[in-house]
């Protein structure tokens, strides 16, 4: 497996993030999308860390696995971020009766 | 060195005597206030002493050229502190200490039991320092410094019974008239500055007052001639502007009639003897500037003669007694700006001596009659003379001296006034001299009348009742009750503290004359002829000298003089002699205008600041301030708040928005970087 293919991979599964994101009117939907998002970006890392580090820093071993440990933070940071975006869904789901993102505007301008 | 400290010492006792009693006797209250009177009377004393001093050893040829100190350097030009005795100095000295000392014994009597005694003599030793100050000065900013000094403690006594709103507006229009010419005085000033490299490429300091002199004066005669031309008139007009404001000359003079609602002795020594001739010391004291230029010689000249008579006219139909003073104080004052013009300064100087000391005791004789009347209007006074002969006789002496009538002080310098005038030796076109000797001639006549008329009107006759009674009519009328009457009438003589010093100005009003002895014995009491005139010219460069006694003028000015009262015995006394109506009101129309101050008070009040300031002048700035100015403030506040709705449209609360538009400058990065590379 080349690194290229990981990557296209990883952007399509960005790009489908990205689109669900902007285009889904479901809170929950675009949750779930943001979480893809945060996946391709996993991958992309993961990749870069197998293929690219190790002939950049050959001389220092325990540098290799930046890119992996950063994967692990993020799906850790993903997680807390999902656990307060649900609880604001459920704020908006309490006061609005719907979870339609386009109904939450209420506090532009 | 002793000595230069001795001089420091005249101003600074009444400084410290104003520091006294502002901050130690004042705060203690009213039990201590009495000796506010005698610090200030003791500080005054001690300089009077120490001016006769110095005027005795300056005269007798000892020479005070004393360096003066730096206060500030501007570059070229540097503020300097210091001190200038010549002849004009001495003779100020001595009269600013002298009639201020008088009317500061006569005060501890006039103002005995006012609430604010202590403050009253703070203020008087704050002017009388100021003056002090202003007569020492060797720096022209020094100058200013005590020249609104003096100002301000004018203003400040003028105002000193401030819970009487026409002292308070008084004082305040006294403050702005005055102001008004100083702004002439400042612009000169101003001009000096800026001319300052100049002055320094002749090694002068353009704010040294003697340097002045020398700047004004003509290559030819041994001066710079770095000031000439239209740029020396100009500065002599606007020196002349300050004088004009101090000295009440005409169009400025509105302000000296209102002052009298001062105390009197305020207006005894500031509104007669000494602040308002202030004007008249400035013009002296830049005299060798003015007698470069012969127009604002003409200027001074000219103002100064219509003032005298138009002031006079405007005495004859003034009922209370301290307006008649202070409209014979303008006119007086009139003659000495122009004998100046005339070119006589030691003249003008003279009767600037003389006029001190018979016109401080006619403003105290008025006050002793306010003592006793309760009020200051003649029209309720009447037959005084048997119960307050001392202050009838010295009243009539100061009035005699004032009309000029021979032999006492006002004659001496009146006449010589008159004469060089007359003799036309100044560098006036002679036309213009006895144009204005025949003017100062007519005022002669008018000061004579109106002399005889105030002195009719208030000791002759039959009391006709004093304050009570102007107080009972005003209500009977229905008009509001006149500020500064009261119902306290007692018909007696004032207090020997007040007698004593009106009698030692009076003995000054016969005698000062004399100083001058200008008959020509050559001694008179071991005074040399024409002493005190030929004192002052010793402090000019070209030593005018005065010319001799002419006797022909002598007995047309005594003439007309006597005329003067001669018509005046006619109108009030004999045949028909005055009851209660003013026998000048027959006059119609022109008494009335006389009455009115020939409704200049309406017109500067009325028509320039009602009508051309507020409604003109304040109406168009005031819409340039609406309009223009809040225009732009409120344009930068149209304009932010448009934009920010602008940008608020992008705020429209669509979650999904933000994140688009940042997608798509992402996106629009990457383009960019793939396409540029």
């Amino acid at each position: 497996m080349s690194l290229e293919s990981l990557l296209i991979v990883a952007a399509i599964i960005f790009c489908i993030g990205l689109y669900g994101a902007l285009a889904r009117r479901n809170f929950i939907a675009v949750l779930m999308s943001v979480e893809l998002m945060f996946n391709g970006v996993n991958l992309t890392l993961v990749a870069l860390g197998r293929y690219v580090a190790p002939y950049a820093v050959q001389e220092q071993l325990s540098a290799v696995f930046t890119g992996q440990v950063f994967a692990v933070f993020i799906i850790t940071v993903a997680a807390a971020e999902i656990a307060l975006g649900l609880g604001i869904v459920f704020a908006v789901f309490r006061s609005n009766e719907s979870v339609d993102l386009t109904d939450a505007a209420t506090l532009r301008h | 060195m002793l000595t230069e400290i001795l001089v420091w010492a005249i101003f600074l006792l009444p400084v410290a005597s104003f520091l006294l009693i502002g901050l130690v006797i004042r705060p203690l209250g009213p039990a201590f206030a009495k000796s506010a009177g005698y610090v200030t009377i003791l500080a005054l004393g001690i300089g009077f002493i120490l001016s006769v001093w110095l005027l005795r050893s300056h005269a007798h040829g000892a020479v005070y050229d004393f360096a003066p100190y730096l206060w500030l350097n501007l570059g070229p030009a540097a503020i300097e502190f210091g001190l200038l005795l010549d002849p004009l100095t001495n003779v100020m000295l001595v009269v600013v200490t002298g009639v201020s000392l008088m009317v500061q014994i006569y005060s501890m009597g006039y103002m005995d039991g006012d609430e604010s005694f202590a403050r009253y003599f703070a203020y008087m030793s704050l002017f009388s320092a100021s003056m002090i100050g202003l007569v020492l000065a060797v720096n022209i900013v020094q100058m200013y410094v005590f020249w609104e000094l003096v100002g301000l403690s004018s203003y400040l006594l003028i105002g000193f019974w401030h819970d009487r709103p026409a002292a308070a507006a008084a004082a305040k229009k006294a403050f702005i008239i005055t102001r008004i010419g100083d702004v002439g005085f400042l612009l000169a000033i101003i001009y000096l500055f800026f001319q300052a490299d100049t002055f320094a490429a002749h090694g002068l300091n353009a704010l040294h007052i003697p340097h002045i002199w020398e700047a004004a004066a003509p290559v030819a005669a041994g001066g710079a001639g770095i000031v000439a031309g239209g740029a020396l008139l100009w500065l002599c007009l606007g020196l002349f502007a300050g004088a004009a404001g101090k000295s009440g000359q005409f169009p400025l003079h509105t302000w000296l009639p209102d002052a009298m609602e001062g105390p009197t002795p305020v207006s005894a020594l500031i509104h007669a003897a000494t602040m308002v001739a202030a004007g008249v010391f400035l013009v002296g004291r830049f005299f060798p500037v003015f007698a470069e230029s012969e127009t604002a010689m003409m200027v001074v000249a000219l103002i100064g003669a219509f003032t005298a008579v138009f002031a006079a006219t405007m005495g004859l139909a003034a009922n209370d007694i301290k307006r008649v003073m202070a409209y014979s104080t303008v006119s007086q004052l009139g003659y000495m700006m122009a004998a100046l013009g005339v070119g006589a300064y030691n003249a003008a100087l003279f009767h600037l001596f003389t006029h001190a000391f018979f016109k401080a005791l006619l403003f105290l004789g008025a006050g002793s009659v306010n003592h006793a009347a309760g009020t200051f209007n003649m029209m309720y006074m009447g037959g005084l003379r048997k119960a307050m002969p001392g202050t009838y006789i010295l009243t009539v002496i100061g009035a005699l001296s004032l009309v000029g009538i021979f032999p006492l002080a006002g004659f001496w310098s009146k006449d010589e006034i008159l004469l060089e005038s007359w003799l036309a030796h100044g560098p006036v076109p002679a036309s213009i001299s006895v144009l204005v000797f025949a003017m100062l001639l007519v005022g002669v006549l008018l000061t004579a009348f109106y002399s005889y008329r105030m002195v009719h009107l208030t000791f002759h006759g039959e009391f006709r009742g004093g304050g009570e009674r102007e107080l009972h009519d005003t209500e009977a009328s229905g008009q509001p009750a006149p500020t500064g009457v009261s119902h306290h009438v007692h018909l007696g003589e004032s207090p020997l503290v007040m007698l004593i010093p009106m009698g030692l100005l009076g003995v000054s009003a016969v005698i000062a004359g004399w100083l001058a002895n200008p008959i020509g014995v050559s001694s008179f009491l071991g005074i040399p002829s024409h002493w005190l005139t030929d004192y002052f010219a010793s402090g000019l460069h070209d030593g005018h000298h005065a010319p001799p006694f002419n006797i022909a003028i002598a007995v047309i000015s005594n003439a007309v003089a006597v005329a003067g009262i001669g018509l005046a015995v006619l109108t009030y006394a004999w045949p028909r002699p005055f009851t209660t109506s003013e026998p000048l009101s027959k006059g119609g129309p022109l008494h009335t205008l006389l009455a009115q101050r020939y409704y200049m008070d309406d017109l500067y009040e009325g028509v320039i600041v009602g009508r051309v300031f507020y409604r003109a002048v304040a109406a168009i700035t005031d819409w340039i301030d609406r309009n223009i100015v809040d225009g732009m403030v409120g344009m930068v506040g149209w304009i932010s708040r448009n934009i920010g709705s602008l940008l608020a449209l992008a705020q429209n609360g669509q979650v999904q928005t933000y994140p688009l538009i940042a997608a798509a400058g992402g996106l629009l990065i990457i383009v960019l970087y793939l396409a540029l590379g």
